[in-house]
């Protein structure tokens, strides 16, 4: 099935979790990264639970510092 | 206040903006914004709010300029090395516009002194490096019920999001509560691209502008994502968490306090 990534559109498999599409993405710190699925800020708590439906659109969104130092 | 013949032609360009105008150069310059960071966000927003003619501007930075600052943290010069960071950026704010009053706060944000300096302005800019002073700029903008504008660098990407507190989705809403020290990568272990300070802080200071102005629409409940590499901007939208822990329906977040000074950054964890 197809779904877009932060912007992209992506192959993946039917029934994936949150959890098996942060590793499949090869997302670095998955434990830090807020998951914003079809518009809705996921709670951490339910990404293992979580089907990422056909079509889905995912943001990843990652701490960013920077700044002062 | 009326304007003077010599802020009329300095205000000159965008006095011809409608959205300006006569009227919005006297509210800029009656308005006050604070800048918590005087470094790589921080130093572009200040110089062209500064420019602009916003009356009055306040730098909170407990830091001196070091070397390593200069790749990207604009307002400090070489002979600024070791010079408080508010020092090196009020002096090149008076020489570009000497009509805008600077207010110096020589020390890092806490919890003890956020809220009564936040309280002071109309406009708060998040220039902070660390992900406690994010989180705490955060909620005394909500308590002190003032509009501030988020942004964070990494490498060649950067984040920006405007909120205006109890009304729009706020960082909270997002990220829940910092991360623990170390395990976020930060600009010192990453590196990032000096530009990428002024295209990120450069947006804040326009959202500032924007905000004192009542110009157009604010970046709110939409997070402005830029990837460099690509150039490219894409905006995720955004909307209130009812279960954020600030300003959610049951807040567990009722007074300020400070996280565990967690920082990005992994020599300053060490200090
Ligand atoms: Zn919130």
């Amino acid at each position: 099935m197809q779904i877009t990534v932060n912007g992209k559109s992506v192959q993946t498999r039917e029934g994936i979790t949150v959890t098996e599409l942060l590793v499949e993405q090869k997302v670095k710190t998955p434990e830090y990264v807020s998951v914003e699925l079809n518009g809705e800020i996921l709670d951490r708590e339910t990404f293992p639970a979580t089907v990422v439906p056909d079509g889905a659109t995912v943001e990843f969104l990652y701490f960013m510092g920077g700044g002062a130092r | 206040m009326t304007l003077d013949n010599e802020q009329i032609e300095r205000y000159s360009r965008q006095i011809l903006l409608r959205e300006v105008g006569g009227k919005g150069q006297e509210k800029l310059l009656a308005s006050r914004v604070l800048l918590v960071g005087a470094g790589g966000l921080g130093s572009p927003a200040a110089l062209y709010l500064a420019a602009a003619g916003v009356g009055t501007l306040g730098l909170i930075d407990g830091d001196r300029v070091d070397r390593t600052n200069l790749q990207r943290q604009i307002a400090h010069f070489t002979p600024d090395i070791g010079t408080p960071k508010v020092e090196s950026a009020a002096a090149k704010l008076a020489a570009l516009n000497p009509g805008v009053k600077i207010e110096t706060y020589t020390e890092h944000a806490t919890a003890d002194n956020i809220l009564e300096i936040a309280g002071r302005y109309d406009f708060v800019i998040d220039g902070t490096d660390n992900f406690s002073a994010k989180f705490l700029i955060n909620d005394a903008c909500y308590f002190a019920e003032r509009p501030f504008s988020h942004a964070g660098i990494l490498r060649f990407d950067g984040q920006l999001l405007t909120v205006l507190p109890g009304r729009t989705a706020c960082y909270r809403c997002l990220f829940g509560g910092p991360p623990p020290a170390g395990a976020v990568p930060s600009c010192s272990q990453a590196g990032v691209l000096g530009s990428m300070a002024g295209v990120i802080g450069c947006l804040q200071a326009t959202e500032a502008l924007k905000c004192l102005l009542g110009a157009g629409e604010l970046l709110t409940d939409r997070m402005l994502i830029f990837e460099a590499l690509a150039l490219r901007f894409r905006e995720v939208k955004l909307r209130r968490n009812p279960r954020c822990p600030l300003c959610g329906e049951n807040p567990t977040i009722t007074t300020l306090v400070e996280a565990d000074p967690v920082v990005c950054d992994l020599r300053e964890a060490r200090r």
